[in-house]
């Protein structure tokens, strides 16, 4: 879900590829591989930072950098997005291959999947055209070990002609080996490098063209140059001209020689798509050579364990039950868990701010003062850590452990038929599981979709999955009015189901949406779609649930700090300052009200849900503040005396159900916000991203308000 | 005996070996880029609960293709 404070909100956009140095000498190494093969895994170990990982190709979307300083020299490492090749055909690809030819990189390693060598050996083979010194990580030899493949490093790295290091970068083994054949790469280059070899006709259009361009091609292998040229493409236009300069494609000499080799191409009657194929499968063969011999398969049928739980997990029987018990699994122990902590934390809380009242009043503050500051700043705070901390405390360990076995791809897998038949692509569900961390990261997570229609319905849409500001509250209101207080185990199970709808509504919902503007604004059919389910990995339990916690909790108290107090001071403000005979909040909730009480809410609900855009956290302290504001103060010791104050205002289950669908359902947060502007580069998407879910949302409470209310008689 | 047949008709658990893939240029690539090439050994991992998408496994990876793709590799079956 890459929720932590490095990957959220303004840092969370794209820094672009700008190296900084922390000294003049520092070496920059790139780190490039095929996705879901450990590159961020490698990456955090080497440079001691916190980039998420996940068991799924793509987690890695944005350009990440790091320093690190082995035996004495220091390193700016560089994460590049996941690619299986440099031929450019997508935005990753082409960061990837532009870093390696222009990004001034001193050497690159090549992170490859020990069992999925052969394929690694791909991109392996395309850097080494590109650049000498290239070392090949071969990560994840733990796994391999298990699953009983024999990988001869040494000999690879002789048929190849670079350093072949074996890692396990989990439990960081090998990890020291690594920096030390950098090092060495870095001092003294790669000599006797193994070269493809391509088609004859191939081969002599080559040393033709490079004999041309050898003098002008401004440092980059023209060998590598040649090839290119001759399976010539437009964005391949681009690329030479930003970064060649020496006026190479207006250079009449090239032109010439490439005009003579097409002529001469035609009438041996090679076609443009011949050529690729040619260039293609030399690379494959010459892979397919270096890994004949190397790599033993010791027990063929290696694949079966995993292939056996895939039939369960993808069953056609199975799958979508064993999805939903997922879910309420997830959500029980989360109810559950959450019950108690919430409950010392919130009585903690609210002893200390008794104590800042008497500390207030004992040194003799004005009343308005410490009024402001502990009933307005301080007790919204308090309440957005303790309803909300200890639900994503125990949500987001449970969920980074189904991510991590890889169970996310197969969720994908399962509902593509789904999203197929709304023209949209399957990823959107990787997106969307993204979308429970946080929506602003689901909406960063939506780059590993290819087709720009179906990406931006992933954006658009992405907020109809309820994130970990939202659905505490769910969790809350749910307790209060459906199931009783009383945490029964047959309450909690009820409590989880009842989420569980939710969510499986709002997914209903991202359907309706995306089949809306497929038909409508984003006209198109589906395009095409591969997805990669990566062998099931056992998780590092321990780690996952250190780490998220960790950067849970401080992400949560951070962003509280940052959100929920100057809210609390501006809702206390507005409950306290009078203009005329009633308070600014009356004066504003009284506006909204006839409104509001159509679509099942009230005045002060929808003023929460309005100033809650910061942050969707704060969204049930303000109503609660404001209800407390309008004089029937309360002490608070458990949920039921909230519902009393709920209730007293005039919450029946009807108001309750309108707040959960409102709050599937409404504008994005503007974290979400600024995301989606960034990302698609357009103010009519990031509104159209506003009125979607809004319009549905308030639809939705408007019908089911109006006929809850006929039947019900309320 | 040998068989032409297309990819998305391939049985779960059967494997063929991979003829022509005909499919468009962006997809081509992206299949080439998995090692998808003349002659690559293909097998028919799973089907996904509602019939589509499938998995193959391709080279030690599994990777999920639509019937759309599918049915644009050419495959060659060898029948016993």
């Amino acid at each position: 879900m890459g929720l932590n404070k490095d990957s959220m909100g303004l840092k969370a956009v794209d820094l672009g590829l700008v190296i900084k140095k922390a000294h003049d000498s520092d070496r920059v190494i790139a780190l490039g591989g095929n996705p879901n093969v450990g590159k961020s895994t490698v990456f955090n170990e080497l440079t001691g930072l916190r980039q998420h990982t996940g068991n799924w190709p793509g987690k890695t979307v944005t350009n990440a950098q790091g320093n690190c300083t082995y035996d004495n020299t220091g390193y700016v490492i560089v994460d590049l997005p996941g690619c299986y090749s440099l031929m450019a055909h997508s935005t990753e690809e082409e960061v990837a291959r532009d870093f390696i030819c222009f990004g001034g990189a001193d050497a690159v390693v090549i992170v490859c999947d020990a069992t999925c060598l052969e394929r690694s050996m791909n991109l392996v083979l395309q850097t080494m055209e590109i650049t000498q010194n290239v070392i090949v990580c071969v990560n994840l030899m733990d796994e391999s070990k298990k699953k009983k493949i024999t990988i001869d490093l040494q000999a690879i790295s002789k048929k190849l002609g670079v350093p072949v290091i074996g890692t396990a970068a989990r439990s960081k083994k090998g990890l020291d080996d690594l920096m030390d054949a950098v090092a060495q790469t870095i001092q003294k280059s790669n000599k006797s490098l193994v070269q493809i070899q391509y088609p004859d006709y191939i081969e002599t259009a080559i040393s033709n063209l490079e004999s041309h361009i050898k003098e002008i091609c401004g440092g980059v292998n023209s060998r590598w140059l040649s090839l290119m040229l001759l399976h010539w493409n437009q964005d391949m236009h681009g690329f030479i001209e930003q970064n060649i300069k020496n006026n190479f494609l207006t250079n009449e000499s090239i032109k010439q020689t490439l005009d003579e080799i097409k002529k001469e191409f035609t009438s041996q009657r090679v076609t443009e798509r011949q050529i690729k194929d040619d260039i293609v499968s030399s690379i494959v063969h010459t892979a397919e050579e270096i890994c004949k011999d190397t790599v033993l398969f010791e027990n063929k049928n290696y694949k079966n364990k995993d292939s056996k739980i895939d039939r369960i997990l993808t069953g056609k029987w199975t799958a979508f039950p064993i999805m939903i018990l997922a879910l309420l699994g997830v959500f029980w122990i989360t109810i559950t868990g959450a019950n108690y902590p919430s409950q010392v934390i919130s009585d903690f809380l609210f002893w200390i701010e008794e104590q800042l009242l008497m500390f207030f009043k004992w040194i003799g503050a004005p009343q308005f003062f410490y009024e402001m500051l502990v009933l307005g700043v301080y007790r919204v705070l308090a309440w957005v850590v303790s309803v909300m901390l200890p639900p994503m405390a125990i949500f987001f360990p449970l969920f980074t452990l189904l991510e991590d076995v890889g169970f996310l791809p197969r969720i994908a897998f399962n509902l593509d038929k789904c999203f197929k038949k709304c023209c949209a692509c399957g990823k959107q569900a990787l997106t969307m599981c993204m979308g429970f961390g946080c929506n602003a990261a689901g909406v960063i997570g939506c780059r590993i979709i290819d087709s720009p229609r179906e990406r931006l319905i992933a954006i658009i849409t992405n907020n109809f999955v309820p994130c970990n500001g939202r659905f505490p509250a769910l969790i809350a209101i749910i307790s209060m009015f459906f199931v009783g207080t009383a945490a029964g185990g047959g309450a909690s199970i009820l409590s989880a189901a009842l989420l569980t709808a939710v969510i499986v509504l709002g997914v209903f919902m991202t359907f309706l949406a995306s089949k809306f503007l497929s038909k409508t604004v984003l006209k198109g059919i589906p395009s095409s779609f591969s997805l990669e389910l990566p062998p099931y990995r056992k998780p590092q339990i321990g780690k996952v649930i250190i780490r998220s916690v960790l950067d849970r909790t401080l992400f949560v108290l951070g962003r509280a700090v940052v959100v929920a107090a100057p809210a609390g001071l501006a809702i206390w403000i507005m409950a306290n300052v009078h203009i005329g005979d009633m308070t600014i909040l009356a004066h504003c909730s009284g506006f909204l009200d006839p409104f509001a009480r159509l679509i099942g809410l009230d005045g002060v609900i929808l003023l929460a849900f309005i100033l809650g855009f910061p942050a969707n956290e704060i969204v049930v302290p303000i109503i609660i503040m404001a209800y407390m504001a309008k004089g029937s103060l309360l002490e608070f010791d458990d949920l039921s005396v909230l519902k009393q104050l709920l209730t007293d205002n005039g919450w029946t289950w009807i108001t309750a159900i309108s707040v959960m669908l409102f709050s599937l359902m409404h504008w994005p947060c503007s974290t979400t916000l600024l995301t989606i502007k960034k990302e698609t580069q357009s103010i009519k998407w990031t509104v159209i991203s506003v009125l979607v879910p809004t319009i549905m949302g308030m639809g939705t409470c408007f019908v089911f308000a109006t006929v809850a209310r006929l039947i019900s008689g309320i | 005996m040998q068989i032409i047949n297309d990819l998305s008709k391939l049985e779960q658990g059967k494997h063929a070996f991979v003829f022509d893939i005909c499919s468009s240029d962006s997809m081509r690539r992206r299949l080439q880029d998995l090692g998808l090439i003349k002659g690559t050994e293909v097998s028919c991992v799973q089907k996904s609960p509602l019939g589509d998408p499938t998995a193959y496994l391709i080279r030690g990876a599994v990777i999920a293709l639509r019937h759309e793709d599918s049915s644009c590799v050419q495959i060659q079956c060898c029948e016993v």
